[in-house]
């Protein structure tokens, strides 16, 4: 071994020669032994190649740091893994969405008693009609802006793929 | 002669054991599911995890592992991973939306705020 480059983390756990195009060596430095052993475990070397082999070579860098991070979370919990931290964000995530639905019902219902208080100025200043139906609808739609947001679907779409899991299960 | 191989058997062309590990978890009328943790995971390394198991706790870890399994095949850069990205940003934007609304209305409530409105409209 005269002067050669120490080999990556991964040919050293399989205790085999790195090779100057070694698939692993980018993504597992000698100096992370842990990262390469756990997705070893988790997933296997020869799968981890494969699926590295099929990717362009400026996505493989995300594709390793999201398998470390699968593997990891199946090693912390065998039975959920990853899909553990799933399911608990997607409460959160409605558990807010409810809160966000009750908030904008609240100052729906703030808007409505306000304007019902209203009236009495409104048609004293009657004269001036136009600028308080405007002054008013400016109230309106600055809040109404606030009532657009629970309509977004981005769960929904993230969700549809938990989904389709249904036709895995047994 | 077992002609009621689980898939994990049918795939991998052996005998099915009665005490087959894979069997009560992937059923020879899914292929796919087994398809599918072969791939990614390995067909000894669903095993092991299995194996390291309570038996209890089994079924779950295998409908887990063909979810994650099928999130690496759909997206074989991200995987589950980006599914736990994009809700992490969903909730940002939810918590922030929801603080956004409640300062509103605070805002609202308040008796200065009140005030204004009504000398806005004399």
């Amino acid at each position: 071994m005269g002067g050669g480059t120490s080999p990556c983390a991964s040919c050293k756990l399989l205790r085999r020669r790195c090779a100057k195009d070694c698939i692993f060596s980018p993504y597992f430095p000698p100096d992370d032994p842990h990262k390469f052993a756990i997705v070893h475990k988790v997933f296997g070397a020869s799968n981890v190649s494969k699926m590295l082999q099929e990717l362009p070579f400026h996505q493989r860098g995300d594709a390793v740091s999201s398998l470390v991070y699968e593997a990891n979370a199946r090693m912390r919990d065998p039975v959920y893994g990853c899909v553990g931290a799933i399911s608990f964000l997607q409460n959160q995530v409605s558990q807010l969405q409810m809160q966000l639905a009750v908030a904008q019902a609240e100052i729906l219902c703030i808007q409505m008693q306000q304007e019902q208080q209203q009236p009495p100025l409104m048609t004293h200043n009657n004269d001036h009609g136009g600028e308080d139906d405007k002054s008013s609808l400016v109230n309106f739609s600055s809040l109404q802006h606030y009532l657009s947001f629970a309509s977004t679907s981005s769960t929904n779409n993230v969700m549809q793929d938990p989904l389709k899991r249904e036709s895995l299960w047994t | 002669m077992n002609s009621s191989r689980c898939a994990a058997c049918k795939h991998l062309r052996r005998r099915c054991p009665s005490d087959c590990i894979f069997a009560p978890y992937f059923p020879s009328n899914n292929p796919r599911r087994f398809a599918y943790v072969h791939k990614i995971f390995g067909a000894s390394n669903v095993g092991k995890i299995l194996q390291d198991l309570p038996v209890s706790y089994r079924g779950e870890a295998a409908n887990t592992l063909c979810y994650e399994a099928y999130c690496r095949i759909k997206d074989p850069v991200y995987g589950c991973a980006g599914i736990v990205d994009q809700l992490n940003e969903q909730l940002k934007v939810a918590e922030y939306q929801l603080a956004t609304i409640k300062a509103a209305i605070t805002t609202t409530l308040q008796p200065s705020y009140l005030l204004d409105q009504s000398l806005h409209m004399l």
